[in-house]
């Protein structure tokens, strides 16, 4: 991937994530957080994961994105007033944020591994999907298979929490 | 002047500080939900750098995409658990402000 193409989807990606969290309106939240998915597929593409990059917009900047924005239009949730701040807390929740961003940076710096450029592939254009479809049913075959047992308890349990009335 | 690992893993930590920031600093229930997919998905950005970096035999490290494929189903499950329980707590309150939600609150 050229670094111009780069830099243009990762600060996409970040802007965009930062205006999910500044947003007061919760609808205008959740299209940036779409916008902000489809910039990750970006850098998911530049770096050869073509399959990911397709499974990252489709469940997410699909099928995710629409259930959040069908709830929140089902609830009916207009953009919050503002309230009293709670100084201390907000002043905490940033100051580790800041803190996390500083110390990745300093490990950054010492970690000389990770300043060399990716390595070349040995054929340029990989079948992807081929080489993950063939992980994933032969070595990863059980866990496959626990993944299908995990979503049927999920849709059984939503079923069971969107009942009126519990017994 | 090229793209190294560091680079990726720069942006993912910048997403995750973002998210986890979105989670401590907003009050409304479902805007600390997405921030929670930002940080998913800011570790799934890291996974797929370092596949992409480790090459085998001249093939990314599809171990990584594999798990990364685990973590987008069990993100899409958790998401339609979570806003069921969403759905009901609204439900019950009328709110999805999490500062009224403190019957737990010793």
């Amino acid at each position: 991937m050229s670094p111009i193409l780069f830099y243009f989807f990762a600060a996409l990606t970040v802007v965009f994530a930062l205006a999910v969290v500044a947003n007061r309106n919760p609808v205008a939240s959740a299209l940036s957080l779409v916008v902000s998915f489809l910039g990750l597929a970006a850098l998911f593409v530049g770096l050869d994961a073509y399959f990911i990059a397709v499974i990252q917009v489709l469940v997410y900047a699909g099928a995710v994105m629409v259930l959040f924005l069908f709830i929140i239009m089902l609830l009916n949730i207009r953009a919050e007033e503002r309230r009293k701040l709670n100084l201390p807390a907000y002043a905490g929740g940033g100051l580790v944020a800041v803190a996390f961003v500083t110390q990745l940076w300093f490990v950054l710096q010492k970690f000389e591994a990770g300043k060399s450029a990716f390595p070349a592939m040995a054929e340029t254009n990989v079948d992807d999907v081929r080489h993950v479809g063939n992980t994933l049913f032969a070595t990863f075959n059980l866990p496959f298979q626990v993944i299908g047992v995990l979503i049927l308890v999920a849709t059984i349990g939503v079923i069971v929490l969107s009942k009126r009335e519990l017994k | 002047m090229t793209l190294t690992l560091n680079h990726y893993l720069l942006v993912s930590g910048l997403l995750f500080a973002i998210g986890f920031a979105g989670v401590m600093l907003r009050r409304n229930i479902i805007i600390i939900f997405m921030c929670l997919e930002l940080m998913l998905n800011a570790a799934n950005l890291s996974l797929v750098a370092f596949s992409r970096f480790n090459l085998v035999n001249g093939l990314p490290n599809y171990n990584a995409q594999v798990l990364v494929f685990f973590i987008i189903t069990v993100a899409a499950a958790e998401v339609a658990v979570g806003l069921a329980i969403i759905v009901a707590l609204y439900r019950a309150r009328q709110t999805t402000h999490v500062e009224d939600i403190n019957s737990l609150k010793f």
